[in-house]
């Protein structure tokens, strides 16, 4: 049996998810190994490559210095509607297929230029279609949310994938710490703080 | 220990229950607390307290099945990772939604003490005065002067930050230094004031926040993590944990029963007194009676008007307080979720350091001082500005390193502001017993019928369109008006289901929040509130505590409870 439809057995038969677990103040949502969720390694390595175009590394850590896959597969398989997850499944496999019929090899075979382009011709798809279809609110800064039952259309494929990856790595140790700054216990606050160009933004 | 009679019995562990435990001990009292959810120690059991986003699993995202869990919950911002546990199980606790009614419920010692908004107002004088004058349900027991004091107590004590602003709309109070506003917000207040020529203030919000350290009570200033909500390991803010609970506990007055859901107030109709409650105990479903000369109701504005719709019902059949035919009615929030944003032009060689727990605050300046609108009363606006960060879209940039590059620097500086207005008191908006549908203990629930008005509906035109006109005003760019669906209990400030008054024939409780038929039974949360004036109401409960924890404890003296 999945993780899943087992804590949501439990969560019908005893009210709650936290089998075995002493029942803290603030719940701790334990962590999801990759095992309980419908993605597999290849996976995560195919979802890496991709963010990376999206986010490369520069002079600061990219995608995949976060290890962003593997963050995306347990939201994708925790938080996300039946229907978002297979539109999300859909577009990683439609990545792949187009890097075939465009290049005649797999995506990750791809040289960086060939994977910046296919990429970039999908961005501009995606906007184009999320405008067609009339979500002209689609967030780059979150996983969309969605009610199961709705019936609006969902956003482009290419858009959940560009989600994704941006809240993931900018809510990563790399991505806060390394990319963005952040100060756990700032302590005090200045409302005018200098600034000159090229001073990186506060993770929050 | 073994003992179950004490002086005093304090329904509740939130803002105003820990209040009156700390008073009530203070003056000498033997006291228990009776606390329905589990115990969280101070620090000990913040257990998210120093987590980083990256440290959840889902970063902080709802998953589909804790949505399954909490389909009340889910319909706004609470339902998170980090404060996950923190909410009432709705599957135990269920109730009725004859209209949507969204109950945010902290079941748990420090209730919502934990997880308040923190901004701490007084009301006005007007505030006491207006349903009197403009012959709204019913005139206000007290005035302000009779609350002064009181509220001058609490503050000193509980740790609020804010300026002296000098504004008759919003009374100043003993406060420590405030946190500032922020440079672009002080240039914008500077333009306001100026258009608006002295009648509209951006001010520096106040709130419970501290600046300045309480070593007497083992409380740190602020360290501006701004992660209030998950217990504040530096006793950084006000909560029952923090500042009240402490307090009591070192009398050793204070004896403290979580797992314990008062049931029922016990009432001997012959002295028209209560003499205790009694309680089950939802770990192992026993009933056990606890005697006491005094019983504070302090369970929250809806809780305890249901506690006393369960109680005395061999004498009236609709609960004690009910005689008034007031008890459940008139129930009051807060309406919000509409104002505006904007951009602001230069400072791109500003930023600011450090995380606000607060923002600034706009006072009423509605129907106040000679302006006349087409509703009564008004509406303050919270708000802030920063400058953007990477959850910025730059379409044009589309992916790769330019985007990153762009997002990983601050953007242009935005400023935004959301109104809270006052929600007039209205004898059909009501929250009544349905005896079909029971909790988990075999308790009826409460079923809710409220909803806004024509006043709300009026005065939100002008919740948005002055917002725009502010910013406009002072020449901002891109100004847009918001207006997002409001239901009640979104405003996570249930009042008024068993109001103070000058008759027992209309209202539940007397000027000293004693019930009309039991003096010894004081009600001192938001359900005493007679109206909802339109700022934060937490800190007016604190200052009604204390003063109905004095009072009890004269009348005691005096042999009259």
């Amino acid at each position: 049996m999945e993780r899943r439809e087992l804590l949501k057995l439990i969560a019908v038969t005893t009210g709650t998810a936290m089998v075995g677990m002493p029942a803290l103040a603030y719940d701790q949502v334990p962590p999801v190994p990759l095992k309980d969720t419908p993605f597999s390694k290849e996976d995560v390595s195919f979802i890496n490559d991709v963010a990376e175009v999206i986010l490369p590394k520069t002079d600061t850590p990219g995608a995949k210095d976060a290890n962003v896959g593997a963050t995306i597969a347990v939201i994708a398989a925790d938080c996300y509607t039946d229907a978002q997850r297979a539109h999300f499944k859909a577009g990683l496999n439609d990545i792949d297929t187009r890097a075939k019929a465009q290049f005649g090899k797999p995506f990750l075979l791809l040289d960086s230029d060939s994977k910046t382009t296919l990429l970039s011709e999908l961005d501009r798809e995606a906007n184009a279609y999320n405008k067609k279809v009339g979500l002209w609110d689609v967030a780059t800064d979150k996983p969309s949310d969605r009610k199961p039952d709705s019936d609006k259309p969902l956003p482009h494929a290419f858009s959940l994938v560009k989600q994704m990856s941006l809240y993931t790595f900018f809510t990563s140790e790399v991505g806060a710490t390394k990319v963005l700054r952040y100060v756990a216990v700032p302590g005090y606050y200045n409302g005018e703080l200098d600034y000159k160009k090229g001073d990186r933004a506060w993770a929050t | 220990m073994a003992s179950n009679n004490y002086d005093a019995i304090v329904v509740g562990s939130g803002i105003s229950g820990g209040w009156a435990a700390k008073e009530l001990t203070e003056k000498g009292l033997k006291v228990l607390m009776l606390e329905r959810g589990k115990n969280i120690e101070h620090i000990k059991d913040y257990d998210n307290a120093h987590k980083e986003a990256w440290d959840y699993p889902h970063r902080d995202m709802p998953t589909q099945l804790m949505k399954e869990q909490y389909p009340v919950l889910k319909r706004d911002y609470p339902l998170n990772e980090s404060t996950f546990g923190m909410w009432a199980n709705e599957k135990d606790n269920p109730y009725v939604e004859d209209k949507r009614f969204d109950w945010y419920r902290g079941y748990h010692v420090g209730g919502r003490s934990l997880l308040w908004g923190r901004q701490s107002y007084r009301l006005n004088k007007d505030d006491f005065e207006a349903n009197g004058r403009e012959g709204v349900g019913v005139d206000w027991p007290i005035r302000y002067e009779d609350v002064e004091p009181w509220y001058d107590y609490v503050e000193r004590f509980a740790g609020i930050s804010g300026n002296r602003d000098g504004l008759d709309v919003l009374p100043d109070g003993q406060f420590q230094p405030a946190i500032q506003l922020n440079c672009v917000e002080k240039d914008v207040a500077a333009r306001v004031q100026k258009a608006f020529k002295g009648s509209r203030h951006i001010i520096s919000g106040r709130t419970s926040n501290m600046t300045q350290p309480k070593p007497e009570q083992g409380r740190a200033n602020c360290q501006y993590r701004n992660k209030c909500w998950l217990g504040c390991p530096y006793g950084g803010y006000f909560s029952t944990q923090s500042s009240t609970l402490p307090m009591a506990m070192k009398t050793g007055n204070l004896t403290l029963r979580p797992f314990s859901i008062v049931k029922e107030i016990l009432y001997d109709k012959d002295r028209k007194r209560a003499t205790g409650v009694e309680i089950i105990d939802a770990e192992t479903n026993e009933t056990y009676v606890f005697n006491a000369k005094i019983v504070f109701v302090n369970a929250s504005a809806f809780n305890s008007a249901w506690l006393l719709m369960n109680s005395a019902t061999d004498v009236w059949e609709g609960g004690l307080g009910s005689s008034s035919g007031e008890l459940g009615h008139n129930v009051m929030d807060h309406h919000f979720r509409v104002g505006a944003s904007a951009e602001v032009e230069g400072y791109d060689d500003k930023y600011y350091y450090g995380r606000r727990p607060s923002g600034f605050y706009v006072p009423r300046f509605r129907n106040w001082g000679g302006d006349k609108r087409d509703y009564l009363r008004g509406f303050g606006y919270q708000g802030s500005a920063s400058r953007q960060g990477w959850r910025r879209d730059i379409a044009e940039l589309g992916i790769g390193a330019d985007l990153k590059d762009a997002i990983s620097e601050p953007g242009h500086w935005q400023i935004g502001m959301t109104a809270f207005g006052e929600m007039l008191p209205h004898h059909d908006n009501r929250i009544y017993l349905n005896k079909q549908v029971t909790d988990k203990w075999g308790l009826p629930v409460l079923a809710m019928d409220v909803e806004i008005r024509e006043n709300e509906m009026r005065m939100r035109k002008d919740m948005k369109q002055d917002a725009v006109d502010m910013f406009e005003a002072a020449g901002l760019k891109n100004v847009h008006g918001f207006e997002a669906d409001y239901a009640p209990g979104m405003g996570i400030h249930e009042m008024g289901t068993a109001r103070m008054g000058r008759d027992p024939k209309s209202s539940v409780l007397n000027k000293h929040n004693q019930v009309w038929d039991a003096p010894n039974v004081y009600v001192t949360d938001g359900a005493c509130m007679t109206s909802a004036s339109c700022v934060n109401p937490s800190l007016t409960y604190m200052a009604l505590t204390a003063r109905a924890a004095h009072h009890a404890v004269e009348e005691l003296k005096r042999g009259n409870l």
